[in-house]
């Protein structure tokens, strides 16, 4: 059973989105998603400055098995990328919603309105209608 | 739904993810892939490999029909349970499959093959062995287990009666021995120690709850892969298959041409090769950069050419990324990978990578 924070939004592509005190956001994957990669052993976050686009793919996470893009939920500027992942990319596993992070992102105006994000009782049922 | 080994209920109450592998379902992890694979290097796991195929081959010219079926000389076993590894060649040289090789008796040899090339297999030695009125019979009522890691011959001796531990304890490596039911060879697909242990498909629930009470960790086809890759040992239909050879394939080592007079299938396409040379070759790369090489990567040689990533893994053990690929016979030292449109540095280094838990890179 995955877990599904209450108070972040979600991605279909299973990335999550929290809204800091300055307007700006973080994103990272969820505890759903980092379960089905299995051990993750590297981590290629983008540069703060970067320009995205929501549904860009920004950030790879790659597990034992497989390589997988994380896609920019909405559009803006890259703040800061998580450096700690470099060295710890097994800390996504253990903590998704925290230290787990991936970016930190400024929003375009109006793109975090126009972001198709949806709330965690859509998410679970996403989950749920994927058998996760 | 694939088809199921004699473990597939236990693997389920285990937890296990279960995957397809060649028309199985297999457990690909039980809890943490790496925490597997340390587990295997540090101490004792177990695998579920029921899915390959045990043949056993008998007739008065069973010895005469191997030296014609397998490029590997099965004129090298001559005691009682020695295993030979060979690769089995088509008319042209391609790999058709790789497989171990038991010696049992005069009459009586054993053969294990892969899962997914079964079919495929036993119709081709089905066609060659009448020739030579030998009998093929698939061992589907056989289970097997592979034990491995440092500890792992001690905790499955314990699985035995006394005089029969003793015996296996006793066993050289790459050879097995018959225990009662049980057939238990001192081999495996590891770079560790340990056995491969085919039995009766009822004995092997309780067997593999005795070694999870000993302390032997349940271990999936994920680790297996990296413990293999680690071991630089090859994997059928992904560093070598019908449209390669064993010279481009890390596998001269396993084809006997001496003695000249020993006529085995693919016999002569490949001493042509040998005439004139291999213009590719199997090697092991280590990632310098960070990343993770993966199999069907493009791997560039500068100022020679071009090959491809045939295995690719993070290595645990090494905490680097090590891959198999086949480059131009013309490559030294140095290439680099494409990963995503970058090309990263990697070195080349002769497999295997870690042997019996120890890295062997520099």
């Amino acid at each position: 059973m995955s877990n599904v924070p209450a108070d972040l939004k979600y991605t279909k592509s299973h990335e999550w989105v929290r809204t800091l005190a300055d307007g700006s956001v973080e994103i990272g994957i969820t505890d759903h998603a980092q379960h089905a990669l299995g051990d993750l052993v590297f981590v290629e976050v983008p540069d703060a400055g970067r320009a995205v686009k929501a549904g860009e793919a920004c950030a790879v996470v790659e597990s034992v098995k497989a390589a997988s893009d994380v896609y920019a939920p909405l559009t803006g500027q890259v703040t800061a990328g998580n450096a700690k992942l470099t060295a710890e990319p097994e800390t996504i596993n253990t903590q998704p919603y925290g230290e787990g992070w991936l970016m930190r992102l400024k929003p375009a105006a109006g793109a975090l309105a126009a972001a198709e994000l949806l709330s965690p009782a859509d998410y679970q049922k996403l989950l749920d209608a994927e058998g996760g | 739904m694939g088809r199921q080994t004699p473990l597939f209920k236990l693997h389920q109450e285990l937890g296990a993810r279960m995957v397809d592998f060649g028309g199985w379902d297999m457990p690909v992890q039980y809890s943490s892939q790496i925490g597997e694979h340390h587990a295997v290097r540090r101490a004792a796991g177990v695998f579920d490999v029921s899915h390959m195929c045990v043949v056993d081959l008998t007739g008065a010219r069973v010895r005469a029909f191997l030296e014609h079926l397998i490029a590997n000389d099965v004129g090298k076993l001559r005691v009682r349970g020695k295993a030979l590894y060979s690769c089995l060649l088509d008319e042209q040289g391609g790999v058709l499959d790789d497989l171990i090789v038991y010696f049992l008796s005069e009459s009586w040899f054993r053969l294990v093959v892969n899962a997914g090339t079964r079919d495929k297999d036993l119709a081709w030695i089905r066609r060659h062995a009448a020739a030579f009125g030998v009998e093929v019979s698939e061992r589907a009522d056989l289970a097997m287990l592979a034990v491995q890691g440092p500890q792992a011959r001690a905790k499955a001796a314990q699985l035995l009666q006394p005089a029969q531990a003793s015996a296996a304890l006793a066993l050289g490596t790459f050879v097995g021995c018959e225990l009662g039911h049980w057939f238990v060879a001192r081999t495996g697909y590891t770079g560790e120690d340990g056995f491969e242990i085919m039995m009766p498909a009822r004995d092997a629930e309780p067997a593999w709850r005795s070694l999870n009470a000993l302390g032997v960790a349940s271990c999936g086809l994920g680790a297996r892969d990296t413990l293999r890759l680690e071991a630089g040992m090859n994997l059928y239909g992904h560093d070598m298959d019908e449209s390669t050879h064993p010279y481009e394939s890390g596998l001269a080592w396993t084809v006997a041409l001496e003695p000249r007079t020993r006529a085995f299938i693919g016999r002569a396409p490949l001493e042509a090769i040998v005439a004139r040379g291999s213009p590719r070759k199997l090697v092991g790369l280590l990632l310098e950069d960070r990343g993770v090489l993966r199999s069907h990567q493009k791997v560039v040689v500068p100022g020679v050419g071009e090959g491809e990533i045939t295995s690719g893994t993070f290595a645990p053990t090494l905490e680097r990324s090590i891959a198999l690929a086949r480059v131009p016979a013309a490559t030294a030292d140095k290439v680099q990978v494409d990963i995503r449109g970058k090309l990263l540095q990697a070195r080349v280094v002769k497999p295997p990578f870690v042997r019996n838990g120890k890295s062997l890179i520099s």
